[in-house]
């Protein structure tokens, strides 16, 4: 658990704010028992199961559209993006609402955990062998006790067209 | 006070405060075209709303200004401090003259002439070093509290000041301007001001940025301020003068408030979250028989009822309030221009948006003018060209599928295209070749750029090349499209199409495997249920459905299919019972097929998410009462994507001129048996109509059958000259008009209709028959209906005409087409009609005969032709050669007002549609007239 081993050159490399900055904050979500983070403040909203409207002809990945309080939300199935296999239909799930651009999307997820806050000594980018799906929605990792936590990068999760060239 | 009066009040003090600032912005960044394009808008708006509310004074000092900033949009004049002071001065004056009018309703009188030459000598370049006081003159006082106080006293001063004006020689006269804005009375209490402000002679051109704010002429400087504030503050008053003006922010911006959009969107979510809730609430109330809650929750109900209407109310706005100006503009306009316009509107309670229609309102305007002043003509040249006297501006506003259409149509003399590439060549927006491979819709769209306007003349109506791109940049922001059709002397339609984002729509909610979708109901027609046990029963063709309606097939689409939705419930369901929508797209009438149909609801259209956009079958999606999200159905997006149909849509126009090029070897033919052997076929275009004749009314006379039709005797000509016709039953019969003059052809039976490449691959032998072609897989054989023609005209009618024609020598006709099938068929034709008709099959033959010496009176050429084609052919001709003064009618499948025109610049006299029989005989004898008028 060397920290020095962190090459200097990554924090700038992303010149994300994740990385300038000492601690952040991030909500933490399973998917197919895999620990993944969103910054907290990029989080709108946390919702139990949801019904969701079917959208025809639309991507896979889009699951449908739902009512927020009078606004409607598009529902990304977070597993199909990532090029996992479809939640089983017996296990409800959760969502994480986000903004992007005034536009709200719900991120479908297995399950939403707590808030950590974690310090950039514990970040990493991504490996290199990592699934290139996997690597184009990441920001980095973040080295936990016992687990590793994928930093989601929201604009990228949500930009659909990078998927037909995936 | 009057509502347009206050308004444009508003209005006008708003676009004022934005001009302060962005003059001082402009002084900043002299080299940023487009802050000056948009000063130069504002400025333009402030003069055309001037105008057509008749404030003469007002709108002179705006059109002094514009010239001025015209000049430096075109880099005629640089933009200099001293210039920019002018223009504030201007604009001051303006201020001041708008503090009056607020508060006694009329303009001051008098006017402001030095202003004005000093502008108009600006406008010359020749305002170059002017002494500091002229330079910096004093900025006119405010016109705050006097305004209303002084308004008695103010005539007088202002009289005086006129007098004083007129007494003094005009542009020469330095100090002059100091005082010519001063319409108020505290002259002389300001007037030692500006003595005191530096003289602003330093060059602000230096894109410095922070030097240039720092030398900042004091008069500029705080009218930043001042404009910040809103107010109608006079801009070198300074400090104490912004707090007058905010102390009178005039009673008239008291009477609304302008609220950010946000906010009312915000608010309309809180309702319909609101709605919901109550929904919900009277959902549980409804399940308790008993409750004190009833008699307040009914309350609640009733005032969130309200509410929600309220805050839609808010949003919403009938188009005529757009629309209110206008038939005012339009009179004025029509006395300023010597026209007689008269004005429709049509569609005016068409619903829309507060947002869109702000937006939409300086458009319209704008090309309602431009329609006035550049589409109509004047009413003596309108006579001349056969119209009425008056000409006609139709608004026309109205839903379409997802979206408001407002049309914008004049029947003027259409937009000159030829002067539009004239214009754009001058402009250096396209060089000649570029123009050369354009088409007319594309040279068009020269009209939306900025500074662009085929005005011969800068009226101070229109034609300075603000409008149309302004119109365009405002339709588009909102989302929408605008669609200009032209035809060259019938008038032009600007089509605007504008989202039905956030307007609120009726819908029809249905449900289709499961899934409840939105159809708006604008294009629902009817509902029709069918099932195994109703009358309406849907067959299929090849397993495409359709249904048999008032005997009609309505082509049907399923919805299960088209959105590709798996049904988990079973597909033998829908077979039992479905229910159809009845939808119209334009013309285009179709049935949607889904399952269920429910009841109609009020929705507010919200825009889908952007990665959803590229879905065409949705409008939009929603939420329902329910509180469930629902997709709205774009019946313009199921039209075309399952219908062949051409829908007119700016897109499709590609693909069009793709499929005449396809269609252009293609033709209609009529299919038909007659006789024995193989079917027969005639141009359809050649046949006038098809008739059933009641063998019992057919005569006889000079021992030939003949028929009584339409108050005439019409000859019966059999294709097989042994035929004997029966004495009853009925025949049909082909019907071939010339003039007042009908042939009838007896035939057995009528077959078909077909488009097919007419191929003719046999020579025929026998008269009366042109060839043997294959026609919808069969031999068939080609009739030379010219023969029968000349059949029944020589027996019937052919001594007289023979007569007419002996009086005067036959008219020579050359007819030139490369097809041997439209040579056999017009040649008899054209002989029939009494012409003297060669024929040669390329330009190159007939350039020949020109060589050899021959003569002829018109000469009738094809356009697509191996080889030369027609154009060249006619160039050839037009230039230098012997025939350069033989009238020439061109012959082409494409009859486009673009052919026309290429034709015309080619040499053409005359332009005819292939196939068309009449119009050639017309064009033909028109044309020989005419030459023999000139001659």
């Amino acid at each position: 658990m060397s920290n020095a081993k962190l090459p200097s050159t990554v924090r700038k490399s992303r010149g994300d704010d994740i990385v300038v900055s000492g601690n952040q904050d991030f909500v933490t979500m399973t998917i197919a028992d895999q620990m993944f983070g969103i910054p907290v403040l990029q989080v709108q909203d946390v919702l139990g199961h949801q019904r969701i409207t079917r959208i025809p002809l639309a991507p896979p990945e889009v699951a449908g559209s739902l009512n927020l309080r009078g606004r409607i939300v598009t529902a990304i199935d977070v597993r199909l993006r990532l090029g996992l296999t479809g939640r089983p239909k017996d296990k409800p799930g959760m969502s994480i609402v986000v903004d992007l651009r005034g536009e709200l999307y719900s991120l479908m997820v297995d399950s939403v955990g707590e808030v950590l806050s974690l310090t950039k000594e514990d970040f990493e980018r991504n490996p290199a062998t990592l699934d290139p799906r996997w690597r184009e929605v990441s920001t980095g990792i973040y080295r936990l006790n016992g687990q590793l936590m994928v930093v989601l990068d929201v604009p990228r999760l949500l930009n659909f067209t990078t998927i037909e060239t995936a | 006070m009057d509502d347009l009066l206050s308004e444009f009040l508003t209005e006008t003090n708003e676009n004022l405060s934005v001009l302060d600032v962005e003059l001082v912005r402009l002084e900043q960044n002299p080299n940023n075209p487009e802050l000056l394009s948009n000063i130069f808008r504002l400025v333009h708006t402030i003069k055309g709303t001037c105008g057509f509310l008749g404030l003469p004074r007002l709108e002179k000092v705006a059109h002094a200004s514009e010239n001025v900033l015209g000049k430096f949009r075109d880099g005629e004049l640089t933009i200099n401090p001293e210039a920019v002071s002018l223009i504030l001065q201007a604009l001051d004056t303006i201020k001041s003259l708008l503090a009056v009018l607020e508060a006694t309703e009329a303009e001051p009188p008098g006017d402001d002439l030095p202003l004005i030459e000093r502008l108009n000598l600006c406008a010359e370049g020749k305002l170059g070093g002017p002494a500091p006081a002229a330079a910096a003159p004093p900025p006119p006082p405010p016109p705050t509290a006097p305004a209303v106080a002084a308004s008695e006293s103010r005539p007088v001063t202002l009289d005086e000041l006129e007098a004083l004006w007129n007494s003094t020689p005009g542009p020469n006269d330095i100090p002059a301007p100091a005082a010519a804005p001063a319409a108020g009375t505290a002259v002389a209490t300001r007037a030692p001001e500006p003595v005191e402000e530096p003289a602003p002679s330093q060059d602000l051109v230096v894109p410095d940025a922070e030097p240039a704010a720092a030398k900042m002429p004091a008069p500029v400087a705080p009218m930043a301020n001042a404009g910040g504030s809103g107010g109608g503050s006079a801009g070198g008053g300074a400090a104490d003068a912004g707090a007058e003006a905010a102390t009178k922010e005039s009673a008239v911006a008291a009477q609304t408030i302008r609220v950010n959009v946000d906010l009312l969107e915000n608010l309309m979510t809180m309702v319909s979250e609101l709605v919901l809730t109550r929904n919900q609430l009277l959902q549980i109330l409804r399940s308790q028989k008993e409750s004190e809650f009833a008699a307040p929750l009914q309350r609640l109900n009733h005032v969130t009822s309200e509410l929600q209407e309220g805050v839609m109310k808010t949003r919403m706005q009938p188009i005529g309030n757009a629309w209110a100006k206008l038939p005012r503009l339009v009179r004025d306009l029509a006395h300023e221009l010597n026209k007689k316009i008269d004005l429709q509107m049509l569609g005016a309670d068409t619903e829309l948006d507060r947002q869109v229609l702000e937006l939409i309102k300086d458009p319209l305007t704008h090309m309602v003018r431009n329609s006035a002043d550049h589409g109509l003509e004047i009413p003596a040249e309108r006579l001349k060209s056969g119209k009425s006297e008056t000409g006609r501006i139709t608004l026309n506003a109205y839903h379409e599928g997802g979206h408001i259409i407002i049309e914008i149509q004049d029947d003027g003399k259409g937009l000159a295209i030829d002067r539009i590439k004239q214009k754009a060549i001058q402009n250096g927006m396209a060089s000649e070749g570029e123009l050369a491979s354009m088409t007319d819709q594309q040279i068009i769209q020269f009209i939306m750029k900025p500074g662009f306007s085929t005005a011969a003349k800068v009226t101070n109506v229109s034609g300075r090349g603000v409008g149309m791109d302004v119109v365009k940049t405002n339709i588009e922001k909102i989302g929408g499209t605008i669609e200009i059709k032209s035809v060259q002397g019938k008038g032009s339609t600007f089509v605007i199409k504008i989202p039905l984002t956030l307007a609120i729509v009726s819908a029809l909610i249905v449900e289709c495997a499961g899934e409840r979708f939105a159809i708006p109901q604008i294009s629902v027609v009817e509902l029709v249920r069918a099932a195994s046990d109703s009358e309406h029963t849907i067959e299929r063709l090849k397993g495409t459905p359709v249904l048999r309606l008032r005997n009609r097939l309505l082509p049907l689409v399923s919805l299960q299919q088209l959105l590709r939705l798996d049904d988990s419930e079973g597909a033998a369901k829908t077979e039992d019972e479905t229910f159809i929508v009845v939808t119209q797209v334009g013309t285009y009438t179709f049935g949607i097929m889904v399952d269920r149909v429910f009841d109609t609801e009020e929705i507010v259209v919200k825009p889908v998410a952007p990665i959803l956009r590229h879905i065409e079958m949705f409008s939009g999606n929603t939420i329902l009462g329910d509180g469930s999200v629902i997709m709205i159905l774009d019946p313009n997006g199921i039209a075309s994507a399952t219908g062949e149909m051409a829908m007119g849509e700016a897109a499709g126009k590609e693909t069009t001129a793709v499929q005449t090029q396809r269609q252009e070897d293609k033709m209609a033919l009529l299919l038909f048996r007659a006789g024995e052997g193989a079917p027969k076929a005639v141009p359809l275009s050649l046949v006038a109509r098809l008739e059933d004749v009641d063998l019992a009314t057919v005569e006889l006379s000079n021992g030939l059958p003949v028929v009584q039709y339409r108050g005439k005797l019409m000859p019966l000509v059999p294709i097989n000259p042994n035929f004997v016709i029966a004495n009853e039953g009925r025949q049909p019969v082909l019907v071939f008009a010339d003039g007042d003059r009908s042939m009838g052809l007896i035939v057995d039976e009528i077959v078909d209709i077909v488009e097919e490449k007419l191929n003719v691959q046999l020579a025929a032998e026998r008269p009366g028959l042109m060839g043997s072609a294959i026609i919808a897989g069969k031999a068939t054989e080609v009739i030379d209906a010219g023969f029968f023609l000349t059949q029944a005209y020589k027996d019937w009618f052919g001594s007289s005409t023979q007569e007419g024609f002996e009086e005067e020598k036959l008219q020579r006709v050359l007819l030139v087409d490369d097809s041997p099938f439209f040579r056999n068929l017009l040649t008899p034709l054209l002989s029939v009609a009494g012409y003297d008709v060669t024929a040669v099959e390329n330009a190159g033959d007939a350039l020949a005969l020109c060589e050899a010496g021959e003569d002829f009176d018109v000469i009738v050429s094809d356009i697509e032709m191996p080889g030369m084609s027609g154009f060249d052919f006619a160039e050839a001709v037009r230039h230098g050669s012997r025939w350069h003064r033989v009238p020439m009618v061109a012959l082409s499948s494409h009859a486009s007002a673009r052919d026309l025109d290429r034709g015309r610049i080619a040499g053409f006299n005359d332009y005819v549609a292939k196939f068309d029989r009449d119009a050639l005989l017309f064009a033909l004898q028109q044309t020989l007239t005419e030459q023999k008028g000139a001659a």
